[in-house]
């Protein structure tokens, strides 16, 4: 791995590196950003990871790639000194969890005490997270053990405190996976939403992992209406970090909300008119969206986005998201 | 004697040399409606996309928007983005940040009177934020003068729209802005160029008038539940439902394809294609 302190954009807390590894020639481009608060974003790093900060310990929703450690180790050593306490992750994907291990190596147990000469932090998920991780395809499991959460919930919600501040974590079933978490850090006014929604690309909607659109609006709605509060004009008060792209505010999310909603009534529309799914598809029905979020590259294109509305929507045509167990 | 030369080069140089930085745009501005007033006063009608390099997919967004939007708390509350907020009737107050050691203006500021937006344009050669920063309706300025205007580049701006009538401007557009003093009167030029939405730059300008009696009218907004919806629900046109998108044509004997805008539309050679075009009849055959 190749760190070079280089030239790309100050980001808010003067903090950028970019670095290389040489095992797979990836390069990260790493900025931190200041949020609000206790909560910075490191960006760059494959998924963004959110840190929070304080007189305890280093909380960290997410862990970005494997490959990546070093560098947002680092990163987060420009945040704090304090040790990690708790990594929290929003979803089962690899570039959200594979650094769970390395950045895990070193922190200090923060769930009980009786665990807290391991000298590793704790790694949060929900329980179907576990599952998902240790699965296996009858020759290895999805992830390495190091990798797996260490505390899980398996309900609706589970609070946390750290660094005087209150951590409530929320399981939205089926959305982008059946996996997720939605980390709410209620006294810097951060939403950490993993991969809910991302303001470049259309939202991978993970079918064979049990995600869903419902379930996705469905949080979509939750953090709009619920949640997140403007400061004025709809702009700033609580920040949403997603998965993946810019901060945004509760105009971001509900704009994003408002074109999912639109395209899924769109194909539910088609479908009730029994078009089939190359008609759906001929039709365009995300023609006007395409030009900020569609994709023709890549593992997730426009086209897989239609063809897992059109999946869903035709397996149940009422729209209704399955109910949080 | 050569110091008294040299004491008037010297003082005739300061009067010559910066003359940019002595154009003063601070003060009160009341805005002059003289053109496009029923776009700009009471509002685009639906489907009125004339004049405006617009694309396919804006066009498409813009058929589907239903104004029931600003009934759903989260929207109720939204002020004009910074490209449109100058369109808008409302005065401006325009005021100054300077180095208190060496008295350069650092940064100016807008705000307009519909629902006070604010915005800062910074003077002090920053570079604009990270792709990762947050996205406001005002966007992240920096000017520089080029000659007597204060050329601005914003980034950083939230989606918004190109009109009142669901016609959209991404977050991607960028937008250059020129103000030009003369004497009392001022001319904000905007330039927005957006690659989601537009196929040629958008240029409009809009002018205002030295008003120093202007006080701005506290404006705080809070959403309120008007109306009982279910929840999520997002109000729009199926594609072709739109009942009225063809109303503006018809009440003005337009033809219809020349109200859905693009940048043919803005120049003056249109005139000689309008003339070709059918003319729908008016409702109730009021034409007859």
């Amino acid at each position: 791995m190749r760190l070079a302190w280089g030239p790309c954009l100050l980001a808010a807390v003067g903090i950028c590196a970019l670095s290389q590894d040489e095992s797979t020639g990836r390069r990260a481009e790493i900025e931190v950003l200041h949020v609000k608060a206790n909560v910075y974003l490191i960006a760059g790093a494959g998924a963004n990871i959110t840190v929070q900060a304080g007189d305890q310990a280093v909380v960290l929703v997410d862990s970005g790639p494997a490959e990546f450690s070093d560098d947002v180790r680092e990163a987060i050593r420009k945040i704090s000194t304090k040790p990690i306490g708790y990594i929290i992750n929003t979803t089962v994907d690899r570039d959200h969890t594979g650094g769970n291990e390395a950045l895990a190596r070193g922190g200090f147990f923060m769930l009980t005490s009786a665990n807290q000469q391991r000298q590793t932090a704790s790694i949060v998920g929900h329980v179907n997270l576990l599952n998902r991780l240790n699965a296996t395809d009858g020759k290895q499991r999805a992830a390495t053990a190091g990798n797996w959460p260490t505390d899980t919930y398996d309900g609706p919600d589970w609070k946390l405190y750290a660094n005087d501040e209150p951590l409530l974590l929320e399981h939205p079933a089926a959305a982008h996976t059946d996996s997720d978490t939605v980390v709410f850090f209620r006294r810097s006014d951060v939403i950490s939403a993993g991969d809910l929604f991302d303001m470049t690309k259309y939202p991978v909607i993970d079918r064979k992992r049990g995600g869903s659109l419902e379930g996705i609006l469905k949080t979509l709605n939750h953090i709009s209406l619920d949640l997140a509060v403007p400061k004025e004009n709809e702009e700033a008060g609580t920040y949403i970090i997603p998965g993946h792209g810019r901060i945004c505010d509760r105009y971001d999310v509900a704009i994003y909300r408002d074109m999912l909603t639109i395209i899924r009534d769109r194909i539910q529309d088609m479908v009730k008119r029994g078009m089939s799914l190359d008609a759906v598809k001929a039709a365009r029905p995300t023609y006007d969206y395409d030009g900020e979020f569609g994709s023709q590259t890549g593992p997730w294109t426009t086209a897989t986005f239609i063809e897992a509305v059109y999946d869903e929507v035709t397996a149940n045509p009422e729209g209704k998201a399955k109910p949080n167990k | 004697m050569i110091r008294r030369f040299s004491s008037a080069a010297v003082l005739t140089a300061a009067l010559i040399l910066p003359a940019a930085a002595q154009v003063d745009l601070s003060g009160e501005w009341g805005q002059k409606m003289h053109e496009d007033a029923p776009e700009r006063g009471g509002g685009p009608e639906i489907g009125d996309y004339t004049g405006l390099p617009i694309n396919d997919r804006a066009r498409m967004q813009a058929d589907a928007w239903d104004a029931d939007k600003w009934t759903l708390l989260e929207h109720q509350c939204e002020p004009h983005p910074a490209d449109y907020a100058v369109r808008g009737p409302g005065s401006m107050r325009i005021w100054e940040d300077m180095d208190p050691l060496t008295k350069e203006v650092t940064a100016w500021h807008t705000m307009i009177m519909w629902m006070n937006p604010e915005r800062t344009i910074y003077m002090d050669g920053r570079r604009h934020p990270s792709e990762f920063a947050p996205h406001t309706w005002g966007g992240f300025s920096t000017g520089e003068w080029v000659g007597d205007m204060l050329k601005v580049k914003t980034t950083h701006l939230k989606e918004g729209w190109l009109r009142r009538n669901g016609l959209p401007r991404s977050e991607k557009a960028e937008m250059t802005e020129y103000f030009i003093r003369h004497g009392d009167d001022l001319t904000v030029v905007t330039i927005v160029k957006d690659p989601v939405f537009l196929t040629e730059p958008l240029i409009r300008t809009s002018n205002w008038i030295l008003n120093p009696g202007y006080a701005p009218t506290p404006q705080y907004c809070v959403p309120s539940r008007e109306l009982d919806h279910p929840v999520g629900w997002v109000p729009h046109h199926l594609p072709g439902t739109n009942p009225w998108l063809y109303d503006y044509a018809r009440k003005n004997g337009f033809p219809e394809a020349a109200v859905r805008g693009g940048a043919e539309t803005m120049y003056p050679e249109y005139q000689q294609k309008l003339a070709t075009l059918p003319i729908p009849p008016k409702p109730g055959g009021a034409d007859k």
